[in-house]
């Protein structure tokens, strides 16, 4: 680690008043985890590595991106770790330092919503699918659901806008989001 | 001084009254615009027969959901304090979130505003507008909680029609936004809330005792990683099913579409499909309001079979409590004649002999006693 380098762990309680340290590792918060079952790595692991400072293997690994941010694990933690939060710093993290390892179908579904949110201010659900399939390439997805979700009044052929868009972009620019 | 704070006091007071008057404001979000249009119907419908004033919040915005938080958390703060600005603009302190996504940002925005650092100071920057954070957020079933003894009281008094809900088995299902972070949940147990439970129960009908309460139905991946919604879904609604439940209930429309819309790809063994109801439409049903107000008719797995079949059981119910009842009377006037019948045999036969008879035979032990007494 170079000194201009912060520790992961510093970095980590800077951005979200949670000291990695705390974790004493029983293991809680991954047996109530979702997607423990289809992630390399769990809940409590996570916490390790950013204990350890393991910067690379936190924010390359895919797991962050698997979450679901269901909160089952900050919910129960015994001692107000709250992981839910420190993983959404770690993704913070990863997609400023370029390492973010995002499944492809993820990236390509947060990047079309927040394009949604951006120009219309609202969620237009049929755009975000559209413009899902044609970042992904994966148009048949849901083919069979359209027809049904019209019939039963579910899809908006129309986007709406709201009138203060303008404000919505200011808050993208406050923030420092471009999606 | 006293004249100051007494002057003060009275336009508060006034203030308040109008806030009451005027009610809850009322942010739908996107869902209940777009994918659940029969949350939004069956929500205004019940708050109309309950007699609460909701007023949707104008030109709101979209919360950000979990793409917007997972993306920048300041983000995630932002969008949904727009909303919240703007219903605090409109002199409300109240704003009605139904759906647990919306409910669940909206809620911990406030939070956030409240605990962190310097970020009610830089959020009207942000924002472009005022904001001092002073809104309530509530959700359809916190809402609803409050409202049980009026809705108990109203499914009791509706019985010109037979209440369809009474006795049918219920799954309430709360998943993940709705009791977490836990301070969200207030009253509730985050892992074994009740109030929905609670609201099944005042409409007649009964909650079921079931594992799957406050699992995650996989939300957010419905479209970017459906086969992770599929098996989190498969096993709610298998669990739901082995405790005996006859439809599950949901506060949530991601919940909604994800065990709805996606509940095909997960039985695999033909079973019968679960309706899913919203909570919403379960207090419409009981309160009497007609189906096609509470959008029943809009989801993937029919509801039509389930209702039919609690309308006829229903009737059934009603029939046969009708039937006991005019067998109780039908029993109760053939005792009655019997004895008319019977008293007037005895006056017909012995006339006078008979009836001072009685009183004789009965009061000779009761005068015996004391002597016998006396004698021992």
């Amino acid at each position: 680690m170079t000194s201009s380098t912060p520790h992961l762990a510093t970095e980590i309680e800077a951005e979200t008043g949670i000291n990695p340290a705390t974790c004493y590792q029983c293991g809680k918060c991954s047996a109530g985890c979702p997607m423990a079952s289809e992630s390399d790595l769990r809940p409590h692991q996570v916490m390790r590595l950013v204990m350890y400072g393991s910067r690379e293997r936190a924010l390359q690994d895919e797991t962050i991106w698997l979450c679901l941010t269901c909160e089952t694990c900050s919910a129960r933690c015994p001692n107000g770790c709250d992981p839910a939060r420190v993983i959404d710093a770690l993704r913070e993290l990863a997609r400023e330092s370029g390492q973010a390892n995002m499944p492809r179908n993820i990236g390509a579904f947060h990047k079309a919503f927040l394009e949604q949110i951006r120009t219309n201010g609202r969620l237009h659900e049929m755009g975000l699918v559209m413009d899902y399939k044609l970042k992904t390439g994966d148009l048949m997805k849901d083919v069979t659901n359209a027809p049904g979700m019209f019939a039963r009044g579910k899809l908006n052929l129309r986007a709406d806008r709201i009138d203060g868009v303008n404000e919505i972009k200011r808050i993208f620019e406050q923030c420092g989001v471009t999606p | 001084m006293t004249t100051l704070t007494d002057e003060v006091a009275a336009p508060a007071e006034d203030a308040a009254a109008a806030k009451a008057a005027r009610g809850l404001a009322y942010y739908p979000g996107c869902s209940l615009h777009g994918t659940s249009p029969e949350f939004d119907e069956s929500l205004r419908a019940v708050v109309e027969a309950l007699g609460i004033p909701v007023a949707e919040i104008p030109d709101w915005n979209c919360c950000g959901a979990s793409s917007g938080h997972t993306t920048d958390h300041l983000l995630g703060v932002a969008l949904p304090a727009r909303n919240l600005a703007l219903a605090e603009a409109q002199g409300f302190d109240r704003v009605l979130a139904p759906c647990a996504a919306c409910y669940n940002r909206l809620a911990s925005a406030r939070i956030a505003v409240a605990e962190e650092d310097g970020l009610a100071e830089r959020m009207p920057e942000i924002l472009g507008r005022p904001f001092a954070n002073t809104v309530e957020v509530f959700n359809a079933v916190q809402l609803l909680h409050e409202y049980g003894p009026l809705i108990e009281e109203k499914v009791a008094a509706s019985l010109a029609e037979p209440n369809p809900l009474h006795g049918v088995k219920l799954a309430a299902y709360y998943g993940c936004l709705l009791v977490r972070p836990p301070e969200l949940s207030r009253d509730d147990d985050p892992e074994q809330p009740m109030q929905m439970d609670d609201i099944i129960n005042a409409c007649g009908a009964d909650d079921v005792e079931w594992n799957m309460k406050v699992e995650c139905c996989g939300g957010a991946f419905s479209v970017s990683r459906t086969k992770s919604v599929v098996r989190l879904g498969r096993s709610i609604v298998e669990d739901a099913r082995r405790n005996g439940a006859e439809a599950i209930v949901v506060a949530c429309p991601l919940c909604h579409s994800n065990l709805d819309l996606r509940q095909k790809a997960m039985t695999e063994r033909g079973e019968q499909p679960l309706p899913i109801l919203f909570i919403t439409q379960v207090v419409g049903l009981a309160l009497g309001l007609p189906a096609e107000t509470l959008g029943l008719g809009r989801h993937f797995v029919a509801t039509e079979p389930l209702i039919k079949d609690l309308v006829a059981r229903a009737e059934v119910r009603v029939a046969e409590e009708k039937r006991l009842q005019a067998e109780a009377e039908a029993k109760a006037a053939a005792r009655a004649a019997k004895r008319a019948e019977a008293e007037k045999a005895k006056a017909a036969e012995g006339g006078g002999d008979a009836a001072p008879a009685v009183p004789k035979a009965e009061a000779t032990p009761a005068d015996d006693a004391p002597e016998a007494g006396g004698d021992a």
